[in-house]
């Protein structure tokens, strides 16, 4: 359990990534500031949703724009 | 180093207590993944005391010893004589402190865990305010910023702890920024194999206390580089030199306007056009001085 | 086998440090505890002392240095004095909150402003709610003693807790008295290296003093009170051991107690104050009065029993106190009050302000006290000044 608890219920947005245009170039991977982007071993990257706070710094930074902001509940 | 090469381990577990979109947990986040787990890591008073979250829990997957704001290098100083009286080796002693915990009322201790040379590697996540009390003034806040003690604006300039550090004749002194993690890895990993009191400064932006959208907290820092208002560059055994993201810089030409990082964040919203061309002005005077220093031998002494 | 030795108090604590074996040292220089510190730098420099001698720039980190390498798992110690140690003050709380067995040697001197580099209470005793173990000595021998003592206590997992280990300034520090020493093996025998649960340990990642809830650390300071308490049966378990390992002479455990049989009225001081207050004694016995000294050795805890069974046969209780709390009254007095409280008889008390800021107690002002106290002639709070 995160010691702040699921800080997943602090999303107003949450970040969806489009797998077609993906490049794994890893880029959300290094700027997650809590590591929310988990990198499996294929360098595939998910979204850890449980704690993903929804800052937005991964759609900002991916260079094919392949992660949307989805807001919470729509 | 290749984004794909940087160690996979997290030693941040998610969940904590951070901000969305927090530069200094970027920045930990790339300095422990470079650390490796043979670190103990002390933590002065500050945002980082909050973000490990509440007992029994913690964010932090490496031992870390929560200390009194003042007290970080004094600590730390203690932890590796003592692991050196028991003969433990290849512990790296890591202080994580802000700019309050390093440049205002830490700074003695520093000043004084330096001149001893202690063996430690001291680290200052810069968010340029007392960003877990509330975003008032510190010393490293830059002029012209709103803070809450500095309503309207900042007068005094951001005092310059990498140069400070610089006097002390200490074997390794760099500057960093959370929106350049490979860099920063190089810097830890340079670090790491030095004797000696090393300083890493990693420029962190704040999207809270800087006022800025937390998507934007890698550009943000990004802005800071590339306009020159933060260079990135190393001191190794008293040599200066530029780090290659802010080599191009040099060229005056190079350099994005400052206007654009300081029209990026709403601290700087009341900058008049004659405020921002002033600063335009000390990016220039700034530069000159860099340029003098690059690739000289000019901090060593007895 | 045992060494004879003539040196001062702040020498001796060099030779008790030597003698515990301590890993390492952080202290920042102050009159009157300089020559400690120059003991001990010559004696690590000259290899008699296997220690990390950490010069810090003040006394804060002095003592932030000695909660880092005690963290990792050191024998660690520091020495100060008066405005030091009002300046290490906010780390005298971290250090007992972290449950760490640092011991410090406090040697007392007269606050400022303004200055004074004179023996004075005040110093150590302002910092009594602070979670540290307090001893006042009153010879050199006891100053050795009791540093070896308090590591054996501090470190029994049942205390847990940082010493002072208090001594007079110039008095006791700057005097030359005679102290056995017993041999390296026979103190390793009674004092076996530190060997803590908890540590900063890369192979055991550990978070200590994050942030707690409001009933987590309320049961943290529980824990630290009853920490405190346990140690009076430790600190007297320490005491008894050592005087039976070594065949030396009992300091007492919380307190000791001169000529108190059958007596009327008692004297209570503390350290170097209760020395002389000794002589007093001696000297009201000569002209037939029945008075005794209780000095009080352990002042945190505070022997608050032994205090009560004082009290039992005696009529006048006089405390001297080299100490004031403003706009109260002496601290002494005020910890055996509250500690006569729940008694359905109480003795008649008399509280003494004396001697601050070095000002010359002499035993014969001190005779003159106990007479005049005896004969009705004080109550309460008295301040005695030249």
């Amino acid at each position: 359990m995160g010691a702040a608890g699921r800080t997943g219920s602090w999303r107003v947005y949450r970040p969806i990534i489009d797998k077609t245009r993906c490049t794994r170039c890893l880029l959300c991977w290094l700027y997650c500031p809590e590591g929310c982007i988990e990198r499996t071993v294929e360098d595939d990257v998910e979204v850890n949703l449980e704690y993903c706070k929804g800052c937005g710094i991964c759609a900002e930074e991916c260079p094919l724009k392949a992660i949307t902001m989805v807001r919470e509940g729509a | 180093m290749s984004i794909k090469g940087l160690p996979r381990r997290e030693f941040i577990l998610p969940g904590t207590a951070a901000c969305p979109g927090c530069g200094l947990t970027l920045a930990l986040r790339h300095v422990l993944k470079a650390l490796g787990d043979r670190t103990i890591l002390v933590v002065p008073a500050g945002c980082t005391s909050v973000i490990q979250g509440v007992a029994p829990n913690s964010s932090f997957a490496v031992p870390t010893l929560n200390i009194a704001f003042a007290a970080s290098a004094a600590a730390a100083s203690g932890i590796v004589n003592g692991l050196d009286a028991q003969g433990i080796r290849g512990v790296n002693v890591a202080v994580w402190a802000g700019d309050g915990g390093t440049a205002d009322i830490g700074i003695q201790a520093l000043s004084g865990a330096a001149e001893r040379m202690t063996d430690m590697i001291y680290f200052c996540c810069d968010n340029e305010s007392y960003m877990n009390t509330g975003i008032q003034r510190s010393s490293s806040t830059p002029p012209g910023a709103w803070t809450t003690t500095t309503p309207t604006g900042k007068r005094e300039p951001k005092k310059d702890m990498p140069l400070i550090m610089a006097a002390h004749k200490i074997p390794y002194i760099a500057t960093a920024c959370s929106s350049y993690p490979i860099d920063l890895n190089s810097k830890v990993e340079e670090a790491k194999n030095i004797r000696g009191t090393r300083y890493i400064h990693i420029l962190a932006p704040c999207p809270t206390g800087w006022r800025y959208p937390s998507e934007r907290t890698v550009e943000v820092g990004r802005l800071a580089v590339e306009t020159g208002l933060w260079p990135l560059y190393k001191i190794r055994d008293g040599r200066f030199e530029i780090s290659i993201q802010s080599k191009p810089l040099l060229k005056e030409s190079r350099r994005r306007p400052v206007k654009e990082y300081l029209e990026a964040q709403g601290r700087f919203s009341h900058l008049t056009q004659s405020e921002i061309d002033n600063i335009q002005g000390i990016v220039s005077a700034m530069w000159e001085r860099l340029s003098l220093m690059d690739n000289k031998d000019i901090f060593k002494g007895w | 086998m045992v060494n004879l030795i003539l040196d001062t108090g702040n020498h001796m604590v060099g030779h008790a440090v030597r003698a515990a074996r301590v890993q390492v040292i952080a202290a920042y220089p102050i009159t009157p505890q300089t020559s400690i510190v120059e003991h001990l730098a010559t004696m690590v420099e000259t290899a008699k002392l296997k220690a990390r001698y950490i010069c810090v720039e003040s006394e804060h980190s002095a003592l932030a240095a000695c909660v880092g390498a005690s963290y990792v798992g050191a024998r660690t110690f520091t020495a100060t004095s008066s405005q030091g140690l009002a300046y290490m003050h906010e780390m005298l709380h971290w250090t007992s909150g972290s449950r760490l067995p640092i011991v410090m040697a406090v040697v007392n001197r007269a606050l400022g402003p303004p200055w004074n580099i004179w023996v004075d209470h005040t110093d150590s005793l302002s910092q009594r709610d602070t979670g540290w173990i307090q001893i006042y000595c009153s010879s050199n021998q006891e100053i050795f003693d009791t540093i070896i003592q308090c590591y054996k206590a501090c470190e029994s997992p049942e205390v847990s807790l940082p010493a002072m280990v208090c001594l007079e300034g110039v008095t006791l520090s700057h005097t030359l008295m005679p102290a056995i020493i017993p041999e390296q093996f026979e103190i390793d025998e009674y004092l076996p290296p530190y060997r803590p649960a908890a540590t900063l340990n890369p192979e055991r990642p550990k978070t200590f003093s994050n942030i707690f809830k409001p009933e987590d650390y309320m049961r943290l300071r529980h824990e630290m009170d009853r920490a405190m308490v346990r140690a009076t049966k430790i600190l007297e378990e320490a005491a008894d051991e050592y005087s039976t390992h070594f065949g030396l002479r009992h300091h007492g455990g919380l307190v000791e107690r001169y000529r108190l049989e059958g007596a009327e009225a008692a004297i209570v001081a503390l350290g170097g104050l209760a020395s002389e207050a000794k002589v007093a004694v001696d000297q009201l016995r000569m002209r037939g009065l029945k008075v005794g000294l209780l000095r009080v050795r352990v002042f945190r805890p505070f022997p608050k029993e032994d205090v009560r069974r004082l009290a039992e046969n005696l009529r006048f209780i006089i405390v001297l106190d080299r100490d004031i709390s403003f706009g109260m009254e002496g601290i002494l007095y005020t910890e055996v009050k509250a500690s006569l409280y729940d008694l359905s008889e109480r003795p008649s008390l008399a509280g003494f302000i004396v001697g601050l800021g070095g000002v010359d107690v002499k035993s014969s002002e001190i005779a003159d006290l106990v007479t005049k106290s005896m004969e009705g002639k004080f109550k309460g709070t008295v301040w005695v000044e030249v």
